[in-house]
């Protein structure tokens, strides 16, 4: 019988098999950051146990609240930062080199098709991008992928998404993932992986195919995985130009990487987007979402653009379409986040940071900022935000303040209105 | 550190179904960089009649309590709430799938009885002073009470056999690869 492409990875790591239910893989890189990691680090030295699996392999960043912005987040910020220190991890971005995990370590050419990862985080599963198994993991498998390189899991089930018809002008590869978490509801895929696959995801590049697979974990998915293309070959090959003679060579290397046809799946499900409108989710579940038309024009508080899902330069691209020479509305606060600082650059270097500071956005340093309440933008009780991020639940940008989900023209075009409006890309948009 | 568990000691009853992650550790303690300092806060927001939190959890080693225990968030900070207090075993009817995990990665038993001998055991001891004493190699639990004490035989598959002896998942994992 044929495999899924998690099923072909697995079987290419797996070092034991301690009972009938567990794999232990070898993992080709543990991603770290401030707000998990420094839990893990205190109890491996506890242990007697501070070392490192390999340096190279280990890849950390201080991302969630940076600048640190009080002397808890500071303590995280210093016990990660002498920890790369002591054990001689040279990927590690502090202040000024630092960006968003799930952004960044793609950016750097941490991330190959085939690749196992870990961290501790939720949305790990947005390297499944690349063609790779990428899951986030609790501190003490993390412990263990620092300690020993490897990590522990169930043989994953996976469903295959394929994403048929095309996408409407105006609407993005964050409308077509709230789309799906809408279908499969926030358990629908639990403990299990997602191929999205289809000529829709063959036609995205890969900032959306991140946003795709980002929000994979929103339907409760271990991981989303899109097949390794040409376009991914594009993205990586200033990376690996030295390991494959021409690119032609890499794409045939990464189709191990694609699942064979007679593949076994929990489910296939075809998923037509030819008449999908821009969605947003209303309430506090990431499955709740409705058409952009049907919330009756919501008023908002805050409009924030940034984090893991949204905040890479195809993002601040759409935006800047939409705010270009406009004014956001007077009674709103707009907020931009790029997530590294190389897309930060780009963003200047294409006058796309200028459009936003004329339309009365402030433009953050690269960071997590407000996506999780924490720093840069956090909401007061009863206050509304539209966001590009990926979760909407209660209190997580702020107590008592409420979180809409959408895409960056959404977003932008709800920026200029002050209420949630469809943005003037989207073909259908009657106002 | 200590990696070893002490499995038994004296018993903390928790009458209900569904106990959950937020009520034996409740969210705004994850910030914390320690797992000390979640101690003082176990079960700070537990939902049960007549729970007396400090007096009843000192001097506990060990937790009976009903179905789907665990539930909610997978935080691993659960287990180390319960940890850091001593109690390092937890009989119960079910457990939630990813808390009874992180149990035995942490070196913890988390031990399934059938709901008959649960309720036996509320019934008999859940009023009264109650000691456990887990014999691992023989998997029994020897329940006493003033002069009452009975055998209650449980089954540990092998590889969750071996976490809880090596102590834990870390333990486990340096000492096999
Ligand atoms: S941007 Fe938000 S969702 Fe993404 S890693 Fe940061 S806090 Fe998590």
């Amino acid at each position: 019988m044929g495999k899924t492409v998690a099923e072909k990875i697995f079987d290419s790591h797996q070092i034991d098999n301690p009972s009938d239910d567990v794999h232990v893989l070898k993992l080709d890189a543990v991603f770290c950051h401030e707000i998990t990691t420094p839990m893990a680090i205190t109890d491996l030295v506890a242990r007697g146990k501070d070392r490192v699996f390999d340096p190279e392999k280990i890849k950390a960043v201080i991302d969630h609240v940076t600048p640190a912005k009080d002397s808890k987040t500071a303590t995280q910020g210093k016990i990660i930062r002498e920890w790369a220190r002591r054990h001689r991890i040279r990927d590690f971005f502090d202040i000024g080199r630092n960006g968003i995990c799930h952004a960044l370590f793609p950016e750097q050419g941490f991330v190959r098709p085939g690749y196992t990862i870990i961290m501790g985080d939720s949305h790990t599963c947005t390297h499944g991008a690349f063609g790779a198994f990428a899951a986030g993991v609790g501190t003490t498998d993390l412990e263990v992928g620092i300690l020993k390189g490897i990590c522990a899991f169930h043989y994953p089930k996976t469903i295959k998404i394929e994403i048929t018809g095309s996408l409407p002008a105006g609407v993005f590869a964050k409308d077509v993932i709230l789309s799906i978490i809408g279908r499969l509801g926030v358990n629908g895929a639990s403990h299990r992986v997602i191929e999205f696959s289809g000529p829709v995801v063959a036609g995205m590049s890969m900032d959306s195919r991140m946003t795709l697979c980002n929000m994979a974990v929103e339907a409760g998915a271990t991981c989303g995985i899109c097949y390794p293309d040409q376009t991914t070959v594009t993205y990586l090959w200033p990376f690996i130009e030295k390991e494959y003679p021409d690119e032609p060579a890499a794409l045939e290397a990464f189709k191990a990487f694609w699942p064979d046809e007679d593949a076994a799946y929990a489910e296939i499900i075809e998923h037509d987007i030819s008449s999908l409108e821009p969605l947003v989710t209303d309430g506090f579940k990431p499955d709740n979402v409705k058409p952009v038309k049907e919330m009756g024009a919501t008023a908002i508080d805050q409009i924030y653009i940034g984090s893991c899902t949204n905040g890479r330069i195809e993002d601040l691209r759409i935006a800047a379409r939409v705010l270009n020479g406009q004014k956001i509305d007077n009674n709103v606060r707009g907020i931009v986040s790029p997530a590294t600082p190389k897309i930060f650059r780009q963003a200047l270097d294409e006058g796309i940071m200028g459009i936003f500071m004329d339309a009365g956005f402030c433009v953050t340093n690269p960071t997590c900022g407000a996506c999780l309440g924490m720093s840069s933008g956090v909401l007061a009780e009863g206050e509304v935000c539209a966001a590009t991020t990926n979760r909407n639940f209660s209190g997580r940008m702020g107590k008592g303040g409420k979180i809409h989900l959408m895409s960056p023209a959404t977003a932008a075009a709800s920026a200029i209105a002050g209420r949630i409006v469809n943005s003037p890309l989207f073909s259908g948009s009657g106002k | 550190m200590d990696t070893h568990k002490n499995f038994s000691g004296k018993v903390l009853f928790l009458d209900r179904d569904d106990i959950n992650t937020d009520e034996i550790i409740a969210a705004k303690y994850l910030t914390e960089i320690t797992r000390d300092a979640l101690g003082p806060h176990l079960f700070e927001d537990l939902n049960l009649e007549v729970f007396r939190r400090q007096v009843d959890i000192a001097g506990k080693s060990a937790i009976i309590t009903r179905s789907n225990f665990g539930c909610g968030s997978s935080r691993e900070h659960a287990p180390w709430a319960l940890e850091v207090n001593g109690i390092h075993l937890v009989i119960a009817e079910s457990f939630a799938r990813i808390f009874r995990q992180n149990m035995f990665n942490c070196g913890m038993l988390a031990v399934e009885l059938p709901a008959a001998s649960i309720d036996t055991l509320f019934k008999s001891y859940a009023r009264q002073e109650t000691t456990v004493t887990t014999d691992l190699k023989k998997q029994v639990f020897i329940i006493t009470a003033g002069d009452q004490t009975e055998n209650i035989p449980f089954s540990l598959p092998d590889f969750e056999r071996k976490l809880v002896e090596t102590g834990g998942w870390v333990e486990y994992a340096d000492s096999h690869y």
